[in-house]
């Protein structure tokens, strides 16, 4: 039986980004959670590779893991976090908030279980209509929509931006 | 029929959110906390480029990039709260601050 590398690919990512998501939220030691954050975003990464994203994995890794995880780390360095790693890490309504979440979970999965046929018929139907190969490249698409048509939102965001910038300087610093 | 479709993807960023909600809803180290919002919009992410992925459409990955925006500027902004609070306060544990508390 021949095996599809894709599939073994989407598990590997899936592992990697599950597991790693489940060291995160579990482990004791603030700088353990962001390493394993690390691996989490990395499988996060291959699977937007295994979707032709290429523009987005070069973001997420570049980005999330260069950028925003260097951010976290240089902040546990900043702030002692020896006193909090040695004290209670749950709070004390984590049973409540694990049953809601549990009930999240089952209403999820009813609804992707009973929508997966739904969305089956939507992607065949799709693939049929785009059936031609794309002229352009991901990054080129992706550039030509950035630029064309959501040339207003993507200013706005750089308004966003600053304004984070501003406001985390503010915040961090001692004295205006 | 290709064996890996959108709803491996869909299943798989429902998970990831669910484990990002526990870690907000139960974790008391706030840098654990902003992580933990980390793994909630990477999950949004994964969706909205399955979904485009799947009806061959690119502005999936448009909001997705919009996403990544957001995703920055929500942690710098909760690095520098962050930074004030263990300023002032010493404590980096979400339920110790509890000044509006009644």
């Amino acid at each position: 039986m021949l095996i599809d590398i894709d599939v073994v690919l989407f598990y590997a990512f899936a592992a990697m980004t599950l597991l790693g998501a489940i060291f995160t939220i579990t482990r004791r030691s603030a700088v353990h959670s962001a390493i394993s954050l690390i691996v989490s975003l990395l499988g996060v990464a291959g699977l937007y590779l295994l979707q032709q994203a290429e523009f987005l994995f070069a973001v997420q890794i570049v980005l999330y893991v260069g950028g925003i995880m260097v951010l976290f780390l240089f902040v546990i360095m900043l702030v002692n976090l020896d006193q909090a790693a040695k004290e209670r890490q749950f709070n004390r309504q984590w049973l409540i908030a694990l049953a809601a979440v549990l009930a999240v979970a089952a209403e999820l999965a009813y609804f992707l279980y009973k929508g997966a046929g739904e969305i089956h018929i939507a992607e065949a139907a799709s693939t049929a209509a785009a059936a031609l190969p794309p002229a352009l490249g991901n990054t080129e698409m992706v550039a030509d929509a950035l630029f064309g048509e959501y040339l207003l939102p993507f200013e706005v965001a750089s308004i966003l931006l600053l304004v984070a910038v501003v406001g985390s300087v503010v915040m961090a610093k001692k004295r205006i | 029929m290709h064996p890996i479709g959108t709803v491996h993807y869909l299943a798989l960023s429902a998970a990831l959110l669910l484990i990002g909600t526990v870690g907000v809803l139960t974790r008391r180290n706030i840098v654990i906390i902003l992580m933990s919002i980390e793994l909630i919009l990477n999950a949004v992410n994964l969706n909205l480029i399955a979904f485009g992925h799947a009806l061959h459409n690119i502005d999936g990955q448009i909001f997705a990039i919009f996403v990544i925006t957001d995703a920055v500027a929500e942690a710098a902004v909760g690095l520098g709260i962050l930074i004030a609070l263990f300023r002032n306060k010493e404590t980096v544990l979400a339920d110790e601050i509890d000044l509006l508390k009644w």
